[in-house]
């Protein structure tokens, strides 16, 4: 238990443009324990998801990993090959993205979808054992088990979804990253997948990354939670911390814009300014030019990313907006 | 983009809006051009082009001045100095002569600027045809689609060479002739339906929806909100319609169903008629107009390239 | 929101409003089968007054919005438009009383990338229903245009004026949308989710703005969305609907503090709260939504209601009715039986 799962020290990728280099990570280290839950929360743009997409090494081609180390299972997997990073991505860290309903293949079996990803992951399991395994997977993610015969076309969106996590859960990974899975489904159809997905992470001790936009979801799944913002993260803590004890102004502003249908209806906090742009990031801390409470030095240095209280961590020269 | 920015003074006079929107085409150019100069595809299409447009408006300036127009006029001329037509290239003749005697460089560069009139009105002729009928028939769907779109099809069927052969038993085509007859096929052919598929994908935007809740009728959402959206693939479809257009040009005077005084395929036709074509000691009796036919298909055929490739929207976002 | 007299009387009135679509092709099933995409609906709206109509996506809400902005014509129905010459039908307009129709309803849109023609610059844009009204002539419709964009915050306004929908933001160009939108100073405004494209942060400032204009320049807003917690913000009565039908309407916080319909109660404890303390209730009803083709004559949430027994079976659709007297109306047979819960 003392080592963790996935350690992301120092990580920084950028992307280059036509118009120059866009740092859309910068910096960032964290890590996940064993059956543990992380939230990434953000704006678009934020860098959540190319954080995603860092640790699985499944960047574009004009993305690329500039500097830090993503040691998972005591392994930097930064130097890795495209064929090594296979074996991880399936076994190790598996991932559900919010298109990824739609990848099924329109012309094979659900079924058969996952039981060609488990020929090809475990090639000594006999095909009883594989219809046997996908019936289990369908049932942990709260399909039918006869729904396997079926094709993609015959499911909704929020089975289809299910489905694709059953696939990502099929060769046991250690952990799912999962990228705004639910963004694209309705209200009830979420809130069962969400539970569902809670429930499965229990129930197989597996650690998660799940990443949103939407901080009420957040608040549902997460143990952990993480806030980016222009590439860097903001504040990290527990849920609770996050939620009732904000550091970061940023952190603040976002809990209190955020409307809700319970409690009392209070009067939403209006952030001025959009998020900046990452080709021509604002100078020393990123959130300056939008935050009340800046002053000279945030414009000039970059907060450092340090504890506040133990395993409370925000990048701020003024936590909760105190003027030293 | 800083640039745009307008100043707040030019609000105090509007009268200046038709100068602020001509600065914005002017930029809009700009920036168009530089990335069209980004690409070596369409700058070697546009180097040749201008090569030629050169060779246009040399040959007047040179009947007028060094050529005597006795012995260079295209299709008159004839150098009685020299006792055997056709003769190789000399100093007096740099492409040599054709077997009637006359100048091959000057056919050559008399012909270039009737190729550029009859690509520019086949395109004109095609793309104006097209566009039109491509908006309305995406816009108003149903029978006044079915009707065009099956007119389109009857077109795309004609065979082309047959149907020049009839027209020219019917009347004299020239090259303003040529000229329309291949912008209508193209406008009611091929260049419709594809234009017609792309105005189907503007038709469904929202700010159609926008326009008609703005109070906008058919009319002014086809021509301000459909159309100008269609401008970019139809400007493309103009080049392509010029190399087939020179292209035809080619076939059909090699075949001597065209009336016209000189063009390169009347350069290719003539060498032909007197027995030459497959005389490749006589190399400069064929070889000036065909590379100057491919040249110039060639040429609007990369431009056309070079501007797919920035309004491409993959390579539009900056 | 009927303080003064002045908002007491009615803007807008639906009566019986169905749209249906054809579910197949109809070559050889003779065309009989129909998706019941809105159907039966009756409500009122009030001047000044900002209605929100939520529900899951496929329930009806954008039909509806483009039934009142006569985007689409409806299949029955009538909506009647209060104007000072008396009430106009949208869904039986002449050509001429559309031109009037369009100077006195606008509509803001979802996806603020794809409402606005990329051709045009923002003036054009925001400018455009004056043009095809002929009101004004340039000079005034500059200033009226650079006004606007003052006023819905894109300052300077001579800055944003000649700049293109790309060159924008994606908060921007929403703004632009509802500087569009106001421009005619419509008396009615459909609002599609105007915010769910937008980012948190970008999104409060959205909503404030809209907010704030239609109590200053008293416009009435039907606010479609399929999000409960942003219609608490912006809505002074809320509409649920589900398959097409309404199922609850009432005072906002009336209906998010004491949801009748069964719909309504799953709908609100499905929403995700932000505290992780909070324990939400459990949502008891199951699947998905279908689409209503050819929808049997009973209530349209029968085969999910946690409540439903013989009676709903072998009854039509209940009727939208106010029993309690407070201005709170619900579409089911029992939501009285089951109020204690």
């Amino acid at each position: 238990m003392t080592e963790p799962l996935l350690q992301v020290e120092n990580l920084t990728m950028h992307y280059t443009t036509r118009a120059g280099e866009l740092s859309a990570v910068d910096n960032v280290s964290f890590s996940l324990k064993k059956g543990e839950a992380l939230g990434l929360v953000g704006e678009s743009g934020c860098g959540k998801t190319s954080v995603a997409l860092t640790v699985l090494k499944l960047l574009p081609e004009n993305g690329y990993i500039k500097e830090g180390k993503i040691i998972v299972n005591g392994k930097d997997i930064v130097p890795y090959t495209e064929q090594e990073m296979r074996k991880v991505r399936w076994g190790e860290i598996s991932m559900v993205f919010q298109a990824a309903m739609n990848a099924l293949n329109p012309v094979y079996r659900v079924g058969d979808q996952i039981i060609e990803a488990l020929e090809e992951h475990q090639p000594q399991m006999t095909n009883k054992e594989m219809k046997q395994k996908v019936t289990e997977l369908f049932e942990l993610v709260g399909l039918e088990s006869a729904l396997m015969d079926r094709f993609p076309h015959e499911f909704s969106g929020g089975m289809r979804q299910r489905a694709v996590i059953a696939m990502a859960l099929s060769c046991g990974p250690d952990m799912i990253i999962a990228d705004e899975p639910t963004t694209a489904l309705d209200v009830i159809v979420q809130d069962s997948l969400l539970k569902e997905m809670r429930e499965f992470q229990d129930q197989l001790g597996m650690a998660m990354i799940y990443i949103s936009h939407d901080v009420g979801v957040i608040a549902e799944v997460s143990d952990r939670v993480g806030v980016m913002y222009a590439g860097r993260l903001a504040e990290m803590g527990t849920a609770e911390e996050i939620f009732h004890d904000p550091i970061h102004p940023y952190t603040m502003a976002l809990m209190s814009s955020f409307p809700s249908t319970v409690g009392e209806k209070t009067d939403l906090v209006l952030l001025p300014g959009e998020p900046p742009d990452l080709l021509n990031p604002p100078t020393g801390c990123r959130f300056h030019p939008r935050c009340p409470y800046a002053t000279d030095v945030c414009k000039e240095e970059q907060p450092e990313f340090k504890e506040h209280s133990p395993g409370h961590l925000a990048a701020c020269w003024h936590p909760r907006g105190e003027q030293s | 983009m800083a640039e745009t920015t307008i100043t707040g003074s030019d609000l105090v006079k509007p009268d200046s809006l038709w100068r602020i929107r001509l600065r914005l085409s002017w930029q809009a150019f700009k920036k168009n051009a530089a990335l069209f100069a980004e690409n070596p595809v369409g700058l070697i299409g546009f180097a040749i082009i201008l090569i030629f447009m050169l060779m246009a408006v040399a040959h007047p300036i040179l009947i007028n001045t060094v050529w005597d127009p006795v012995i260079y006029d295209p299709v008159t001329g004839i150098d009685i100095t020299i006792p055997f037509h056709p003769s190789p290239p000399s100093p007096t003749h740099l492409l040599g002569t054709d077997s009637f005697g006359r100048d091959v460089l000057s056919q050559l560069m008399f012909s270039t600027a009737s190729e550029f009139a009859l690509g520019a009105v086949a395109a004109i002729v095609t793309v104006l045809i097209a566009t039109t009928i491509g908006a309305v028939a995406a816009y108003y769907g149903g029978i006044i689609d079915t009707i065009f779109m099956r007119f389109a099809d009857l077109v795309v069927m004609t065979p082309f060479v047959t149907l020049l052969i009839v027209l020219s038993t019917l009347f004299e085509v020239g090259m303003i002739e040529l000229a329309i007859i291949i912008g209508l096929l193209g406008g009611f052919g091929s260049t419709t339906i594809i234009i017609k598929s792309q105005a189907l994908t503007v038709k469904v935007r929202t700010y159609i929806e926008a326009a008609r809740i703005a109070g906008g009728g058919d009319a002014r959402i086809i021509f301000r909100h459909i159309i100008p959206n269609l401008l970019p693939l139809s400007f493309l479809y103009m080049m392509f319609t010029v190399t087939s257009a020179i292209f035809s040009e080619a076939v059909l005077s090699f075949f001597g169903l065209l009336n016209i005084r000189m063009s390169w395929g009347l350069m290719i036709f003539t060498t032909q008629f007197s027995g030459y074509l497959l005389d490749f000691e006589k190399w400069w009796l064929i070889y000036p107009a065909s590379v100057a036919i491919t040249a110039m298909c060639a040429a609007f055929y990369l431009v056309g390239r070079g501007i797919d490739e920035i309004i491409n929207p993959r390579l539009r976002r900056r | 929101m009927s303080e003064n007299g002045k908002n007491t009387d009615t803007l807008i009135e639906v009566k019986d409003l169905s749209k249906l679509y054809p579910a197949d092709s109809g070559l050889f099933s003779g065309g009989d089968t129909f998706i019941h995409a809105v159907s039966g609906l009756n409500f009122s709206i009030k001047r000044g007054e900002s209605v929100g109509l939520v529900g899951e996506s496929g329930c009806g809400k954008t039909t509806t919005g483009k039934l009142l902005t006569r985007l689409i014509e409806p299949t029955e129905g009538s909506i009647l438009l209060n104007t000072e010459s008396g009430d106009m039908d949208i869904a039986t307009m002449t050509s001429k009383e559309t031109k009037d129709f369009r100077r006195r309803v606008q509509m803001i849109f979802q996806d603020p990338y794809e409402s606005m023609n990329p051709r045009l610059t923002i003036y054009d844009t925001v400018a455009e229903p004056l043009d095809v009204q002929g009101i004004g002539n340039i000079s005034e419709r500059q200033a009226r245009v650079s006004e606007l964009l003052q006023t819905v915050g894109l300052t300077p306004a001579s800055s944003f004026l000649f700049r293109y929908p790309h060159e924008l933001s994606g908060g921007q160009r929403q703004r632009v949308a509802i500087a569009r939108a106001l421009v005619i100073e419509p008396d009615f405004i459909v609002a599609d989710e105007p915010t769910s494209m937008l980012d948190v942060s970008v999104r409060t400032g959205v909503m404030k703005l809209m907010q704030d204009l239609a109590e200053r320049l008293e416009v009435t807003t039907l606010y479609i969305t399929h999000d409960l917690a942003v219609a608490r913000y912006m809505c002074d009565r809320i509409a649920v609907m589900y398959l097409g039908k309404i199922v609850e309407i009432g005072e906002t916080e009336e209906v998010l503090q004491n949801p009748r319909h069964p719909y309504t109660k799953a709908l609100l404890s499905a929403v995700p709260i932000p505290d992780p303390t909070y324990k939400r209730e459990a949502v008891d009803i199951k699947g998905g939504v279908s689409k209503p083709i050819n929808p049997p004559a009973r209530c349209r949430f029968y085969p999910r209601c946690p409540w439903a027994d013989d009676y709903c079976e072998s009854h039509d659709h209940p009727p939208l009715e106010d029993k309690s007297g407070d201005i709170h109306f619900t579409s089911c047979y029992h939501w009285e039986d089951n109020l204690e819960k």
